[in-house]
């Protein structure tokens, strides 16, 4: 391929993405620089200076991080279990996408009813007598934390499974015969090959978790517990059509985001350094 | 392998752990889907496991008040164009991304990665605000453009790998043997990317079926998704019946598990996850 071919055949996505994405990004760090009123940086010392707004960020961790942790931690030991395969995994995995598929709007309207004062959730637990009254399950920050495991956790899954099946079997067998249990070889063999995985499907989930705004509004209580940072971006921009301010929150949550990323990352590469390689993907 | 040694006590609480975590998630999440089923053909239901009685009429009653015929053409139209505009620009730029080294790969990768990394708020704002002064909210072209900034990054990412493992011997062969730029890619290079097109084009459809945010930042009354559709019932609620969100629910329900199960008879389940490349 010529560099000129190489140019006309990428200048498509390049000139879109300039467009539609660099663009609109640095306009955004310009709009979040030139608020209505006030200096340069009026709109960030406005919101980190209220309590209200600047609990968002404290609430938006406090979902997500919960939230990535606990699909990790139940996600690797599952898909480990799964690691030579299992009759029905096709189905098993087909069944797992339907909920990332339908997405958090749908899981909503869902839990809306279900988990509700009358609904099969508290009425079954009443009738098995494992509780006397309808336990208050919706908008509250569990109902949300729920909504987003959900989705989160087969997702995680998922994407443990396949960093798992990517792993030589080989090496397993090879630990057996010299002489390694089973717990000894998923600490030193088979959980220093996941650790890469496990890192990435940590930094993906938290995204996904981060990013949480339907359920946020529909489950929780989005002027309280739930008030997230999508939420408080999204007000500004759409409630009080302060463009500039939402711009500037919207701008917060993404340096966040790559922080919390970056440092996942850092971790990762700090967590193993071996040469054999053992994920596919 | 795994049978060759008795069943240890860690392989026995994997064993219950996996039954249990998997057993009440899918338990929950169905009896939870199949709430808004029953619910949409409800006649009431105040309480008691079961509805009072079942009618359809919910489902013409949310089309009335939705406009749900409409908005159903408008998400098909959308998702078809996304998916088609992004094949268009993307399977190019994955094409040189796989079979070119030069300089600046990078950070032409991290042009393409980047959309994916931040949040859609960070630049689906700004972007909105762009489309609302120059006219193109609330309209077909700016759903769809707005929808195309994640979609064309997914299928850069989805065929770079896929286009890596098809043998550029071939194309030489014919390039050799005298075949021209235009035919190779026509009678060669297009025939073998045809499956990797087709789960890319899959995958964006029915992940623009169910993006939410960039969607709803952009639309108006008439250039509604269904899931923006179905976010402004619910956030509504009380307005109507609970039964015919509900029924529009079970629209967006099915017309997404039709397109999974379309897609799903190409590509894994695992490969509907986004897989990042080492």
């Amino acid at each position: 391929m010529s560099p000129r071919q190489g140019l006309v055949l990428s200048l498509p996505a390049v000139l879109f993405l300039a467009l539609a994405f660099v663009y609109p990004f640095g306009y955004g760090l310009f709009l979040s620089v030139t608020p209505r009123t006030g200096g340069p940086l009026a709109n960030y010392a406005a919101f980190f200076g209220d309590e209200f707004q600047r609990a968002s960020i404290g609430n938006t961790f406090a979902l997500a991080l919960p939230a990535a942790l606990l699909c990790v931690l139940l996600a690797v030991p599952l898909a480990y279990r799964m690691r030579h395969g299992l009759r029905g995994e096709r189905v098993l995995t087909a069944l797992l996408v339907v909920p990332v598929t339908l997405g958090p709007v749908f899981i909503a309207d869902a839990m809306l009813f279900y988990f509700g004062p009358v609904g099969w959730f508290n009425r079954t637990l009443e009738s098995l007598h494992l509780i006397d009254a309808p336990v208050r399950l919706l908008h509250t920050y569990g109902a949300v934390l729920l909504a987003i495991m959900l989705t989160a956790f087969p997702f995680a899954f998922l994407l443990m499974l396949g960093y798992v099946s990517g792993i030589d079997p080989a090496l397993e067998r090879a630990a057996h015969m010299l002489g390694a249990g089973r717990w000894q070889t998923f600490r030193r063999v088979l959980l220093p090959l996941m650790a890469p995985g496990i890192a990435t499907a940590f930094a993906l989930t938290f995204v996904l978790a981060f990013g949480v705004f339907p359920s946020a509004v529909l489950l929780g209580e989005p002027g309280g517990s739930t008030r997230v940072l999508s939420i408080a971006a999204f007000q500004a921009a759409y409630e009080r059509f302060d463009f500039s301010a939402g711009s500037a929150i919207a701008l917060v949550m993404g340096a966040l985001q790559l922080a919390l990323i970056g440092l996942v990352f850092a971790l990762r590469a700090r967590l193993y350094a071996g040469p054999a390689r053992g994920g596919k993907g | 392998m795994s049978g060759t040694r008795p069943a240890g006590p860690l392989e026995t609480a994997l064993r219950v752990l996996f039954a249990v975590v998997l057993g009440v998630f899918f338990i929950n999440l169905f009896a939870a889907m199949a709430t808004v089923v029953v619910n949409s053909f409800a006649q009431t239901w105040f309480g008691g496991w079961w509805p009072s009685g079942f009618t359809t009429r919910w489902y013409g009653y949310a089309d009335s008040q939705f406009a749900m015929v409409d908005v159903l053409r408008f998400t098909i139209v959308v998702t078809l164009a996304v998916a088609v505009l992004a094949c268009l620009m993307g399977v190019p730029a994955a094409y040189v991304l796989a079979r070119a080294q030069f300089r600046g790969k990078r950070v032409l990768l991290a042009l393409y990665l980047l959309p994916m990394l931040m949040p859609p708020l960070t630049y689906g704002i700004p972007l909105a605000s762009q489309l609302y002064r120059t006219q193109l909210a609330a309209t077909l072209p700016g759903v769809i453009l707005i929808n195309l900034v994640p979609a064309l990054p997914f299928v850069i990412l989805v065929m770079t790998p896929f286009i890596e493992q098809l043998d550029p011997n071939v194309e030489r062969a014919a390039r050799t043997l005298g075949a021209s730029p235009l035919q190779v890619f026509r009678r060669v290079l297009f025939p073998l990317l045809v499956p990797g097109i087709l789960t890319a084009a899959l995958l964006v459809v029915v992940r623009t079926m169910g993006m939410f945010e960039l969607t709803f930042l952009v639309s108006g009354a008439d250039t509604q998704t269904l899931v923006v559709a179905l976010y402004t019932a619910l956030f509504g609620a009380g307005i109507r019946p609970a039964q015919a969100v509900d029924a529009l629910a079970v629209v967006y329900m099915l017309t997404t598990l039709t397109m999974l199960v379309v897609a799903l008879r190409f590509v894994s389940p695992t490969q509907m996850v986004f897989r990042v490349r080492e």
